[in-house]
Order: C-alpha cells, then structure tokens, then sequence
C-alpha cells in the first residue's frame, strides 16, 4: 500500500509535466516523421523505416532517464524527501516507487512510436509485440540510468547530463541514425562497448523476426542494466542515509 | 511518562560540532519549544529525533523505541514539517494529503476520508482541488502541517511551522497547535519568541549546538531577571544572563 501510494504520486507528477509528454511521446515521433519524409526524397536507403522505428523507440527511452532523475534531483533539492524519509517508506518501496510508473511509459512510448510507424509502412504482425518486450531491458537500464543521475546530481545538473549527454550519446553512439559499419574503427568499437549500439540491434533484430539475434546483444543490455541498478540503488540507499537530505 | 529521552545526543560535521552532548526529557503530551539563533543546532536535532540523520554519538528513545535501532518503528509514531515547504507540485492540496495518509498505511477510503477531515480542520477547502505549486505560500505552509498530522503521529516535529505566514493564518495554526496539547507531543522550534511563549509548556534555548536553559517562559524570565522573554532568551542565547 505504501509503495502503491508513492508510486502513484510519481506517475502523477511524470503525466502531468507536459514536457514530459511533449519530449517522452512528442519528440520521437516528430523524428519519425521527419526522417521518414527525409528518405521518401532521396535516392538512397538511410532512413528505412524497419530500421529506424526500432532505433528512434531505443532513443526515445533516453528521455526516460530524463524524467526520473528530474523528479528525484527535484524531489532533493525541496523539503519534499526529506519529509518521506522520515516517513515509514522503505528504501525498496522508494526506488520500486520511482521506477515502477516509468515502465508502462516507456512501453506506451515504444508502442506510440510503432504505431506511428505503421502509418509509415511499417509491417504490422507479432514481431513488434516482441520488439516492445526487448524494450523492457533497455527501458529499465534507462529507469537506472535516470535513478542514479537523479540521487547524484542537483536538478541543474540534470538536465545538462541526462537531457544533453545521455540523448547525444544515445543518439550518436547507437546505430539509429546511421549504420555503424560507415564509420567503423574506434567509433563503432566503442560503440558496441556500450549498451545503446546493442539495444537498437536487438531491436531491429525483432523488427526483422530474426530471433537468433536478439539475446546475443540483449545481454550485453541486461549486463549494463543490471550494473547500473545497483549503483544506482547503493547511491541511493547512501543518500537517504546520509546527511545530505 | 515521557515521550522522548535524549542521552548525550551529538551530532557532528567533521570538526564542526552542531549538537553537543543533549540530554533533555520531553514529556508525553506536551508542546516543548526549541529555541536559538541560526545554526544553535535545533534542526539538527530534529532531524536526529526524526531518523533523519545518525548521531555521532549518544541516543534517543522516542515512546520506548530507539532512533538507532529501531528507526522505521520511530517514522511509524513521529511525522515532521519540515522547514521549507515541503509538498509535492504536481499533485492537489487532497493528493497531497491522501498520499501521505496512503505512505503511512492508510487503505484508499480511510486515506480520502481523512484527507476530508484536514481540509475541513485547516480550511482547505477553497484549495484542496489546485495543484499545490500553484498555491500561495501561505497556503502551501498550511498544507505542509496538515500533511504532518494527517498520519496522525504521536509525536509531531514541527521545524519553524509559521515561517510565511501572515498574522491570522499563523493565529489559527496556534490554535491547531493547542487543541493537540494533551494528545501529541509536539516539539516545535522558531524564531518567534510569542510563539514559544504561547505554544509550549517548556523551552529549551540552543547555542552553538549545546543547550544553554530549560524551563517554562516565566522560569526563564526568573532566571535572567530580565523584563520581556525576548530579554531572557537574548541573555541566554549570547551568554550574558548574569548582566541581564
């Protein structure tokens, strides 16, 4: 019931910022519709949309991130945690409460974005139903991701980290826009050292009903996600215990 | 029977020591004022007694559970308001209400019902349907306290609970404050000395982290010699009782 009551605040507080609404649903389709509009105007295949709705779902899920760690480092920087620490909540009800609300979002902002593809010429069959699951990783990575920024930084710092670096980063370092291959060397190296390059692969992997592909690269993903709950959850556990309320 | 026991309470930051060495007795049901400049050590202390922060060393056992060992039991009986307004933006002055009814255990309908009997108790009702950061200080402050009683606490911290209020709201935040003497144990820190004087029935005043004087406001007067309790705690506060 406790972990219930704050978990239901927080998806309040997520719906009811229209930023959040404008950039979590907004912001991806508008990149779909532009890139699409894009390759119907030129003579070569850079934008197909079977390989660029799974990328820009990947991408969208970075705003996720956005989101948590904005209401956490908001929720620090005013009496307002400092009010639930000294209530009964537990640090598991406070980080499933913060975390919980951001799932059904990120899968209503991948499903938003196939549905847009649709209309864009997206096959519609079961593959996108699996391609949404693959999400789940990635979106819980990016839940983690968001967890940590937001116990670490202030609400300032925030939006430099997670709204400018994490969205480049995920944009650049991750295949949606272009195929790696084009650049190669130490580029697409250090790309597929990070997770992002993996979690769009698993997707389009999906996307295209090659199966075999998507657990190969969903670990590297559940690897990374897994790391940065953790870290996540100490810095968070260290906070509400720390004198820095 | 008392609430709260304190025992060498310390709170230290480095070299800098904020509380030192507290031992204080509050007993059940009454409203103890603590008093002092800024940065005498009285939030510290409440965030202590409230498990916010651990102490450095010492104790404090708050209804017979101990804020180092049994610190979730002691979240269960206390609520706090703290300084700052503290009121989550997005949700209404009755979200706000019914979601810390909800964190305190309180099922859906007990949750709403309760939130109804604060708007009716701190005349919310003309707010209680706008999101909380479109109301006025005054009003947020309000809802802050109203959030801190709705769990229904047996012991209540109350952190500068006037700061921004305007003279009649604050008059009518005294009298929520009196009607819970006898019922909750409230301590209560300002800067208003007819505050304290009005609320409580025993002062403490702070001094760079240690406590410099207990007692009622008249024993306080006695004690300094001095005409008005703004004298007295002006004599206790800066050391000079003696010359008061």
């Amino acid at each position: 019931m406790k972990l219930l009551a704050f978990a239901s605040r927080n998806r309040k507080e997520l719906l009811r910022d229209p930023w959040n609404l404008a950039f979590g649903i907004g912001f991806p389709v508008v990149l779909l519709l532009l890139l699409s509009a894009i390759q119907a105007n030129i003579p070569v295949s850079l934008f197909n949309i079977d390989k660029l709705a799974p990328g820009i779902a990947v991408f969208g899920l970075s705003f996720i991130s956005l989101f948590s760690a904005t209401l956490i480092a908001k929720d620090r920087t005013t009496s307002f945690l400092m009010r639930l620490f000294a209530s009964p909540l537990s640090a598991s009800d406070f980080i499933l409460g913060y975390a919980l609300p951001l799932l059904p979002m990120a899968v209503l902002q991948g499903a938003v974005c196939f549905v847009t593809a649709f209309f864009l010429g997206l096959p519609v069959n079961a593959n996108v139903l699996l391609a949404l699951v693959v999400l789940i990783p990635p979106a819980i990575l990016y839940i983690g991701i968001g967890l940590l920024a937001g116990s670490v930084l202030t609400d300032k710092q925030v939006g430099g980290i997670c709204g400018a670096l994490l969205t480049n980063v995920s944009a650049w370092l991750s295949g949606t826009w272009f195929d790696l291959n084009l650049v190669g060397g130490a580029f697409k190296r250090i790309a597929y050292a990070l997770p992002f390059a993996h979690a769009v692969d698993a997707a389009k992997a999906a996307i295209a009903g090659d199966y075999a592909s998507i657990l190969p690269h969903l670990w590297w993903v559940i690897g990374y996600a897994t790391v940065i709950m953790v870290i996540a959850v100490v810095a968070f556990k260290r906070k509400m215990n720390g004198d820095n309320v | 029977m008392n609430a709260i026991e304190m025992t060498g309470l310390t709170k230290k930051y480095g070299e800098r020591t904020a509380v030192k060495s507290l031992s204080l007795s509050i007993e059940q049901g009454t409203c103890f004022a603590l008093l002092g400049v800024n940065g005498a050590g009285k939030t510290t202390t409440i965030k202590m007694l409230s498990c916010l922060t651990k102490p450095t060393s010492g104790n404090a056992v708050i209804l017979g559970k101990s804020i180092l060992t049994e610190p979730q039991a002691v979240k269960e009986i206390a609520n706090i308001s703290p300084q700052e307004t503290a009121v989550a933006p997005n949700l209404t002055a009755r979200e706000n209400l019914e979601l810390i009814a909800g964190i305190y255990g309180s099922e859906g309908r007990t949750a709403r019902e309760k939130a109804t009997r604060m708007i009716e108790e701190f005349d919310l009702s003309e707010v209680e349907r706008q999101k909380a950061k479109t109301l006025s200080g005054g009003w947020q402050r309000r809802l802050s306290i109203a959030m801190a009683l709705i769990s229904e606490p047996q012991v209540l911290f109350l952190d500068e609970p006037t700061l921004g209020l305007d003279v009649l709201a604050r008059r009518e935040l005294w009298s929520v404050i009196e009607h819970l003497r006898g019922k909750v144990t409230i301590i209560l820190t300002t800067h208003y000395m007819e505050e304290a004087e009005a609320l409580s029935d025993r002062i403490g005043v702070m001094a760079r982290g240690e406590l410099k004087a207990l007692g009622t406001a008249a024993e306080l007067i006695a004690r300094t010699g001095a005409k008005t309790f703004e004298d007295a705690f002006v004599a206790l506060a800066t050391g000079s009782e003696a010359s008061a």
